[in-house]
This record gives structure tokens, sequence and C-alpha cells, in this order.
């Protein structure tokens, strides 16, 4: 291990050590973190009837295309991955004829109300001034062009998020000064309904009577996020992307936020109880108390059936964000399994001090690990299951370690009690697969020797 | 051109292709015991990273320089070094190859003097550092591949004695289509260096303990004795000189080379085998013989469902190729051939392949989804061809995808599907067979009805 790393990896223990987070990836450490520009991108890329223009290069375009599994119960416009496609020419004169260029054309071509323009790395270098050509493209079509500001050099992922939220909070901003709330009206951020889990969420929320005005930006649209600011409340998911969103809208529009998570049984039933409180609704709480049970009496059973199967078992855990890593402890300890490892890429100070208080003596706490980090770690530790995106995958199969897949594209939802009942599902189809025994009984060096 | 069709002019509209240093970690991928180091900002690493890894399935570790604000106002030296002492220290590689990105390109970083200057500092003088300026917006991935395997011959490849290995260089073709093209060199008794092989790198058998860097690929020994190769056999007949390898080869050391298609298709892995008699003399072997015979059974026996489709091939200039012709000798007219990269040489090598009074073939180059889809509706396509791209087709379009190339991101076993050889031919030929005549199956009762009951009733 680099003597570089030490800083940013803790065991737990009787004597807590604050670890370091929140810092530059170091060079040549093969860091599992994206960029400033996808950082960006995944937050906005939901908003379903907006064009998604990279200003850039074609990889950037290439590498997102259709990047998260986000589902849109209406226009399925943000599934393109647009692009200046800048070339060398472009890159020695400016872009910017170009990007003016190109949005006339799509502006032309979809009728889109809003246009995103990303800024990718050469951008910042060469210095087209989005800006002014978004403010002149946006008054020739009468639509909104707004810049990201996302050059992939100016920090992390969370740099990226900030840029996203910047931009959305330009995108809400009224004519007008609102006054008036929707009275029981809430905002929900930080779920990019993939696999649906928005609607899962719209509709446990419906039954106890609260009406989501806007989910940000889970199957959104322009015109519902221009409602935003006429919400009473804000409750937010995935923090590491929308606090940022979530607090300047509480400055700008009065609303207050609270934080909720949908994953697992759990947090469910804590944030429905919440959202209930956060808005003074008895007859919600009372309704709340309902679902709670009902849900519970239909999923506990077959989550303990899991449990019983699963004791004894340790997992690992290497996410994006701090939020999805805290989620995700509690999670395996409704299903009955250990957490051995929990590392996240752009996880918070505040968030590592949850996880600290969560896990056990014992466990490895790490940031910004990398593949020979996890490796060595979750053979440290006799993992059985690693929970990360695509490129974690193969290196916990060649381990011989499960694998759960929690990715923008994953295919079915972990939010709700379906969620938690897919979770499980998915810990036993990996976990408890036969090809583990085959692997173990067949021996392979042995064969090898023969 | 039909009217309904609108084309953006500055807009790439859903990409066909990728960036440049994605084909050149692919091509580093396939030197034993190789590392690669990105010098840019962190993100480009990554995303590749997540795209080969998803292709191949298997961990894909390449470093980055991690550029941030302060590196790309005063430069990324320092950045490069200590990634270099990093990756040095956990991987222990045997070689290390330096990609530049965008970002290093623009603002101007001269990395062959950064790495003349590790490599005096460190006393590494002898250790293979292969440097590459890919910048992405340069050229695509697949000039990035090629350009790359240049490089790492430039950078190692010294003057030496002749021997008698042949030097086979092929594309960006998949692990099994490598151990292919091995077994038939191997059953025809050629001594050979291919170059680059990903075939055991990136498609590793699960073993234990897990090895963080495998010693497996064309050796650096063995590049650098590619200067006294009895000939280079180069499946690279859409590459410019100034990115084709075995041009270099045959420049600077005088080995000549031979150029033949991608061995897919029964003529053209006839001009393989042929270009190997004369470069070694020795005859085609029996059991190759038999499996010609064996395709040339199968390209009868499907004949007539062949002659029902209508293809678009897309992805890699040299696969599209072999592809399309592959699909002309077959019977398959293909209505839209297509390629993200620029190649000139593609467009002029298939106009040269259309048999005459055939219909037309739209060629398309530096292209994008919008425009094949546009041009595919027009002719009527039934059948498409290439990478998981393709999925955008038959999900707008309802035109069934055969997956083959890179990348192959929402299926698994890219680097299991085989297409070259005679074998190989087949193998492809009745995915392609099968996919019509499925596709016909699901639709022809219901045609039929509406066709002529509905007229009569």
């Amino acid at each position: 291990m680099l003597e570089s790393r030490q800083e940013f990896i803790a065991t737990k223990g009787k004597q807590k050590k604050q670890i370091k987070c929140d810092a530059d990836s170091i060079a040549g450490c093969v860091s599992q973190r994206a960029c400033v520009y996808s950082g960006a991108r995944v937050v906005l890329n939901p908003v379903t009837d907006a064009v998604h223009l990279v200003h850039g290069p074609i990889g950037c375009a290439s590498y997102t295309w259709d990047i998260r599994g986000s589902l849109s119960s209406g226009s399925e416009l943000y599934r393109n991955s647009f692009c200046t496609d800048l070339k060398e020419q472009d890159v020695i004169f400016g872009g910017g004829k170009k990007l003016a260029s190109a949005i006339d054309e799509l502006a032309a071509k979809y009728h889109p109300p809003v246009v995103f323009v990303y800024s990718t790395c050469i951008v910042g270098v060469i210095g087209d001034d989005l800006e002014a050509i978004c403010r002149a493209a946006a008054i020739r079509h009468g639509i909104e062009v707004l810049p990201v500001q996302s050059s992939g050099f100016i920090g992390n992922k969370a740099a990226g998020y900030r840029a996203a939220c910047d931009t959305l909070l330009r995108l809400i901003e009224p004519a007008q000064p609102v006054w008036a709330k929707k009275p029981g009206s809430i905002n929900y951020l930080g779920d990019f309904n993939l696999a649906g889990e928005a609607w899962i969420i719209e509709q446990y929320l419906r039954e106890i009577g609260i009406d989501i005005n806007v989910v940000i930006t889970g199957d959104s649209t322009y015109e519902k996020l221009k409602t935003a600011p006429e919400a009473s409340l804000n409750i937010m998911q995935c923090a590491g992307s929308m606090n940022y969103l979530a607090s300047k809208m509480e400055e700008i529009y009065g609303i207050p936020y609270i934080r909720i998570s949908f994953l697992g049984m759990e947090d469910t039933a804590a944030s429905l109880r919440q959202i209930a409180a956060g808005l003074g609704d008895e007859t919600a709480a009372k309704k709340a108390e309902q679902l709670i049970s009902r849900e519970i009496a239909n999923t506990q059973p077959l989550i303990d059936r899991y449990r019983e199967k699963f004791a004894g078992k340790k997992a690992a855990i290497y996410v994006g964000g701090g939020f999805k890593a805290i989620s995700l402890i509690k999670q395996f300890r409704e299903i009955g399994i250990e957490v051995v490892m929990v590392g996240t890429q752009n996880g918070r100070q505040e968030e590592y001090d949850t996880i600290n208080d969560l896990v056990d003596d014992g466990t490895i706490i790490l940031d910004d690990a990398n593949p020979a980090e996890l490796e060595r770690f979750m053979l440290d530790k006799g993992a059985h299951l690693l929970v990360g995106g695509v490129k974690e995958r193969p290196l916990a199969y060649k381990l011989g370690i499960a694998f759960i897949d929690h990715n923008h594209d994953r295919k079915h939802p972990l939010s709700g009690y379906a969620g938690a009942v897919n979770f499980a599902q998915e810990v036993n189809s990996t976990l408890c697969s036969p090809v583990w025994d085959t692997i173990r009984k067949g021996g392979h060096s042995e064969w090898l020797k023969k | 051109m039909a009217e309904k069709m609108k084309f953006c002019r500055d807009v790439n509209e859903n990409p066909c292709n990728m960036c440049m240093p994605m084909g050149g970690i692919i091509a580093l991928k396939g030197i034993a015991g190789s590392m690669v180091i990105l010098h840019g900002s962190q993100g480009c690493s990554t995303y590749m990273r997540r795209h080969i890894a998803e292709h191949f399935n298997e961990p894909i570790d390449v470093g980055s320089s991690s550029l941030n604000e302060k590196g790309t106002i005063y430069g990324g030296e320092k950045n490069l070094e200590q990634a270099l002492d990093n990756v040095r220290k956990v991987y222990q590689p045997q070689m290390i190859g330096i990609l530049t990105t965008c970002l290093a390109e623009t603002i101007g970083e001269d990395v062959d003097r950064f790495a003349g200057e590790y490599q005096r500092k460190n006393g590494l003088e002898d250790f293979p550092l292969v440097t590459a300026p890919t910048p992405g917006y340069g050229l695509s991935h697949d000039e990035g591949y090629w350009f790359t395997a240049r490089r790492i011959l430039t950078c190692l490849t010294k003057p030496a004695d002749g021997h008698n290995k042949v030097n086979i260089i092929v594309p960006n073709i998949s692990p099994a289509d490598i151990r292919e093209i091995k077994r038939i060199l191997e059953l025809t008794g050629i001594e050979y260096t291919l170059f680059p092989d990903i075939s055991d790198a990136l498609d590793r058998p699960f073993e234990r303990p897990y090895t963080k860097v495998t010693g497996k690929g064309t050796l650096v020994d063995e590049i650098k004795a590619m200067s006294g190769a009895v000939a280079t056999l180069q499946m690279g007949v859409t590459v410019e000189d100034a990115f084709s390898p075995g041009q270099y080869l045959q420049d600077t050391f005088g080995v000549p080379l031979y150029n033949v298609p991608l061995p897919i298709g029964l003529t053209n892995m006839d001009r393989f085998m042929t270009a190997l008699q004369e470069i070694t003399g020795k005859s085609v072997p029996d059991s190759l013989l038999q499996e010609r015979g064996r395709l040339l059974d199968g390209m009868i026996d499907s004949h007539k469902y062949n002659f029902q489709g209508r293809g678009i091939i897309f992805g890699d200039p040299e696969l599209v190729y072999a592809l399309t012709t592959a699909c002309l000798e077959n019977g398959v007219h293909p209505v839209v051939a297509a390629t993200g990269s620029r190649s000139e040489r593609l467009a002029k090598l298939l106009n040269l392949s259309l048999p005459d009074g055939s219909e037309p073939l739209q060629i398309l180059t530096e292209t994008d989804f919008d425009r094949i889809r546009q041009w595919s509706e027009e002719g009527g396509a039934n059948v498409a061809i290439g990478h998981s791209g393709g999925r955008y087709l038959e999900e707008q379009a309802g035109i069934p995808l055969i997956r083959i190339g890179f990348p192959i991101l929402d299926r698994v076993g890219g680097q299991r599907i085989l297409s070259v050889g005679y074998g190989g031919t087949m193998q492809f030929l009745d995915r392609v067979t099968n996919t019509l005549l499925e596709h016909k199956h699901k639709s022809y009762r219901k045609k039929m009805y509406e066709q002529f009951y509905c007229a009569a009733n």
C-alpha cells in the first residue's frame, strides 16, 4: 500500500480516526472516480424533455450516452447524446461558432423547451464563452439554453453535482417572485428514477395523501421543474448531489428541507413518518402507519427467511456517495449481513462520521480507494460480497467474491419495500449461487497440476 | 436524398465512435506485463475503464495523472512523475504506456521529454516506456489503436538479426478471434509474433491467486525483434500509412508488408491463407481445407435466406470492410456501411468491392447513429451488424442487431464472439441467417393475414 494513501484509510476502533476525504485523487493511484462533467451529467440527464448537448470531444458524449437507467413517463429526448464533436481546428480557433450552430440545429429539429450545454475539459482551457453563446441562442429561439460549468479538471464528481445544481437553480428561478406556496406540496430531491424508483415513492406518498410537486430530477420535465419554488417542503434523498440545491432553495425560496432515505425497510418507514411530521399532517401520519404495517407484514417474513440464509456472511461496500454507503450498511443489517469494509469515491466528512458510528469495530473505512486496496481489504477481511459499480464487478468475480450492482444502469428498483425485497433477492442470487460451490469443489489449481 | 431525412451538420447525434486514448489502452493491454497511464483529468481513465471492463468482463486498471486545476495551469509534469512512481510501486509492470488526452494536448504537455527525463532520473533507461499523443479531439479510438500500436514499435523495436518468424498485426478484435488466428497459424506450422495480443490479458481464466498484471500478451523482447521478421502480415487494409505499424516496419527495417483484410468471409480468409503461403511457402493443412469445405457447404445451405437480408454494418473500419464484403459474397445486400472514424480508405475499398449493377450502398464515414438510422430506414434494412450502440437502431427502428465488435455493453461475452477464419465465418453467417429467419417467423403470419385475408374479407 502507498504511504500517501494511509490518511484516507481507517479501521473502526476505540480511538476514532478522522479520515481524509474530499481531496484530489493522487496521481497513479488508479482512482475509481469519474469527473466533474460526469457528475453534472448524471444529475441533469433524467430531465426528460431537455436536449443534453456536450460541448467537447466525442468521447465525453460517447461514454455517457443513455448512461442512467432513469425511466421516463413521457419524452425520450434525454436518452440521446448530442455533441459538438470538437476537432483539432476547433481547439485552435475556438468552438463557439460550432456550438451556436449546434444549438440552432437541435432547436429546429427537436423543439425542446430547454437545452443544457455541458462544458468539458478542453472548453475550460480554450475559453469558449458558454454564457454569452447560450444567452444569444436563448433569445434566438425563445427557449432556455443553460450552460453547465463542468470542465473535468476543476475538481471531482462532487464539483459536477454542484455545477448541475447551479444550472437547476437558474432553471427554476421564476420570472416573478413567488410568495404563495402550495400547501402540503413537496419536492423530492435526489431520486433519479432508476428503474422507476421515484414512481414507487410517489405511489406511497399519494396513498398517504401527499402529492409530489416535482422529483428532482427523476422523470422531470422543464414545466414541472419550473414549479419547484412553489413547494412547501423539500425532501432530499441523495444528499451528496442535492445538499447544495436544498440549502440554496431554503435560502432563496424559504423552503425547508429534511433528509430522508427510501433504501431499506427501516429508512423507508422512518422517512414516511418524517415527511408526515414535517408537513404537520396528522391524517398523513395515520395513513403512513397503516401503509407501513401493511408493507412490513408483506415483506418481513420474506426478509426473515433470507436473514437465516445469509447468517455469518460478510459484505464490502464501495460506492459513489456517502448517502448510498450509509443506506447500504443499514440494508445489510436488515438482512443479517455484517459489513467489514466501507468506502466511497466522494463521501463527505459528516457522512464518514455517520459511517463510523454505524459500523462494528474492525471495519475498514476508506475514501477514494483503488483496486489494489479493495482487493487487499476484501481478502483480509474475508468479504463474501461486494457492492459497487461496473468497474468493481470483474475484480470481485476474479477474487471469487459475490457482487451486487449498485450502479446508474440497474434495471430493478432498490427503493421502498419492493426495493428491499429486490435487494435481498439480488444478494441471494449472487451470494447463494451454486457457482461458488462448483468453483470451490472444482479446485482448478489441482486440475492445473494434473 | 429523401426529403424527410434531417441531418445536423454541427452536431453528432449518438456517437458511433469513441476517442483516441480508448484505442490506445486496448493496444497497450496486448503487451505482456503492461500498465497504462492516461495523462489528463481523472474522469477519462475511469470512463474508458468502465467501458472496457463491461465489454471484456475483466478488471481493467489504468492509471491517471489526475490533472487538477493547478496542473492544468502550471503543467502536469509533477503529476505524471507521481503517477509513474505510484504505478510502478503498486503494479510492478514490465512496461508502461503513457497516453495523452484532450487536456494534456491542449495545454501543450511535452510528454516525450518528461518520459526521457524520468527514465534518466530513475536509472530506467532500459525500461520500456512508450508514449503516444492521443488527444480525444484528434481522431477516433480506431486511429488511437493503430497509432499507439505503431508508437509501441517506434519506441521499442530495434534492428535485429533476421529470424524465421512472421509478424501478425491484428486490429481490435475479440480475444476469441485472436485465439482462432493463433490456432490457424499453429495448424499451418508457422512461427509468428502476434501483435498486439490481448487474448489472454483481456480474457483471463479464473485462477487463484489473482494477479494485478498478467505476464501474458506480446512480449517486449518479441516486439524488439519484429524488425528481423521474414515479413509482416497485417490485417489493416483501411489503415492510413501514417498510423500503420506494418508500414513502419517496412519503411524502417525493410520488413516486407502484406496488408490483407480481416479474415472474415471466404474470400478474405482465402487472401489471408494465400499471403501466408506466399510468405512461408507452406501449404494449407488438410484440416483447414475441411473447414473451408464446410463453410462452402453452409453458404449454399443458407443462400436463399441470406438473399433476403438488407444489412447495416457499422463500427471500426477494418471490421466494417470485412463484414460488408462477407455479406456481399453471401447475397446479404449491404444498405449502409458506416463508421464513426474518418477512414477514406474504407469508402474507396468498399466502392471497389461492389459488384456491377448492384443496388446502391450508402457509405457513411465520420458518422453518427442518427444518420445511420435515417439511411437504414430509407434503404429498408432488416438486419444491423455492429457494436452495442446499435441497440438504438433496434429500439428506434425495430431493426434486429447482431452484436459484433467493440464495445458490447448490453450483453455478456463480447470477448468470446468468434468471427474469423473459415469456422468463425460460418458462425457469423449463421448468426445473420438465423436472425433473418427469426425476424421473418415473428412477422410473416400477421403480414400474410393483413395482406391477403384482410384484403379478401
